[in-house]
């Protein structure tokens, strides 16, 4: 996985959506000014991209124990 | 070659010798109830329904016969290369002086005893608890790291990657391959199970092997990995063999699956297709929820606006510039009324002022009289001897005239 465009965070699928999920409730919820909305709003607009970009872009990684540690595995086909 | 015997050599016939080596084996109690385990080859079920078939290893074989009874209640399906165990009686067949055996009940190899030691395990570990289902962890939803535990080189391996890419390629896989079926299989899966949860500490774990014999999953039903299974910090899922096999390994897991493919399966319940559904979703509740903010704030500022119109100066403005309208319709009306009266009163005055003028009593005969040159009103006859020239003014033109005498007023 390349790293993402905009949030510089390496954060996980599940954690980004978590976030996401966040700000969607948040915004539901309580009335906000309207910076503040516009700012969560494009924070959320950036996670679902960056989200996105991961579903899109996921390629299974696959990694081998070997002794103590995790190497490359390739499988052999 | 030439020494003379001590004793007389027996001399028998064929069927005699036969018949007494019959004997012997038939005496032999240990001959008459055994289980003998080999390969079967050279199996042939002609139409008598008897059964004709050698058993081998690596060292020796033995022909073998089954009566057509026997042979009716074998459900095992029977063929060359078939691994098995059969119980029966030696005998020997005379005509052609071969010993055989004689089998009445056939199973595979060792079924009996791995049964049995099946049963004892699973009753053991199940007095534990260690089947409890209460014991059973939940599933990651969404697992980041999904550790496999088989053979390197099998089927369900590449089967399992399959479907794991298919359908959620973001998690990752940790892989600790062992051996699955043999004496090493057991300590090795133990091993495997404790190093994958040191070492990559993965939310779920698949432990899983391709169909095979009952002896092949033997390793499954391991005393000590069932208890590794339970001991493992991530939830296990095992999928061992097909449908119809059952290990101990599987009740001790938190879920068990069917198979290979159908752990895989059942530790992604969530694909990238459903993740992508939810996201769209969430998108389009962000949108949707921006969108109703602003337009609830252009709302409240509408209205806002009409209260702040209602009190602009413009609008004040307005209302003086009415009241000031009216005023000056008002006071035009009042100029106009004004205006009227002093019409009349001066109209009065004109008549008044007709009546007073002394022409005006021309109108009624009167005339007045002036000098013709000089033009000065004649008051007196003495004014205008005889011979004046006089101009006599009347309503309608004037005369001109000359005096012919005049007579002054006497008394006067």
């Amino acid at each position: 996985m390349s790293p993402p465009k905009k949030s510089s965070e390496d954060l996980t699928y599940e954690a980004a959506f978590a976030e996401l999920q966040a700000i969607v409730d948040a915004l539901e919820g309580e009335q906000r000014p309207l910076d503040e909305a516009i700012a969560l709003y494009e924070h959320g607009q950036t996670l679902a991209k960056y989200c996105a970009g991961l579903l899109e872009k996921a390629e299974l990684k696959v990694r081998q124990l070997s002794g103590n540690q995790l190497t490359d595995f390739e499988p052999g086909e | 070659m030439n020494q003379i015997p001590l004793f007389e050599t027996p001399r028998w016939s064929v069927t005699e010798l036969t018949r007494h080596l019959r004997r012997l084996l038939e005496s032999d109690d240990r001959l008459q109830d055994l289980w003998v385990r080999g390969e079967i080859s050279n199996f042939s079920r002609p139409a008598s329904g008897h059964l004709y078939f050698t058993l081998k290893d690596a060292g020796a074989s033995l022909r073998c016969v089954m009566w057509k009874p026997d042979a009716a209640r074998i459900k095992l399906p029977l063929q060359d290369g078939l691994s098995i165990e059969a119980h029966g009686k030696i005998g020997v067949y005379e005509p052609n002086g071969q010993y055989q055996f004689y089998a009445d009940l056939i199973r595979p190899i060792g079924e009996g005893a791995l049964y049995a030691e099946f049963m004892r395990l699973k009753t053991l570990l199940e007095a534990e608890g260690l089947f409890d289902p209460a014991r059973k962890r939940p599933l990651p939803q969404l697992p980041q790291k999904i550790g496999i535990i088989t053979s390197a080189t099998g089927a369900a391996l590449r089967d399992m990657l399959h479907v794991i890419r298919r359908r959620l390629p973001l998690a990752e896989v940790a892989l600790a391959a062992a051996p699955v079926q043999g004496a090493e299989a057991p300590p090795a899966l133990v091993l495997a199970l404790q190093k994958l949860n040191a070492f990559a500490q993965p939310d779920v774990i698949l432990l899983a092997r391709g169909g095979g014999s009952i002896e092949d999953l033997w390793a499954f039903n391991d005393e000590n990995l069932v208890r590794a299974v339970v001991a493992s910090q991530a939830p296990v899922i095992c999928g061992v063999g097909h449908e119809t096999d059952f290990t101990l390994a599987d009740f001790a897991a938190d879920l068990r699956a069917p198979t290979p493919t159908a752990a895989a399966e059942l530790a992604t319940p969530y694909t990238v297709i459903d993740l992508s559904s939810a996201l769209q979703n969430r998108q389009n509740r962000l949108d949707d929820l921006l969108m109703r903010r602003v337009s609830e704030l252009r709302h409240e500022t509408g209205s806002l606006v009409e209260r702040l119109h209602l009190h602009s100066p413009a609008r004040r403005l307005l209302i003086e510039t009415q009241k000031l309208d009216d005023l000056a319709a008002q006071a035009a009306r009042a100029l106009a009324h004004r205006l009227q009266l002093e019409h009349l009163h001066i109209r009065a005055q004109v008549q008044q002022l007709e009546s007073l003028n002394p022409l005006s009593v021309l109108k009624r005969g009167y005339a007045v009289i002036t000098g013709r040159e000089d033009g000065v009103i004649i008051h007196n006859a003495r004014q205008a001897p005889a011979g004046s020239d006089l101009r006599v003014r009347l309503a309608e033109g004037t005369l001109d005239v000359r005096v012919q005498a005049e007579s002054p007023l006497e008394e006067s």
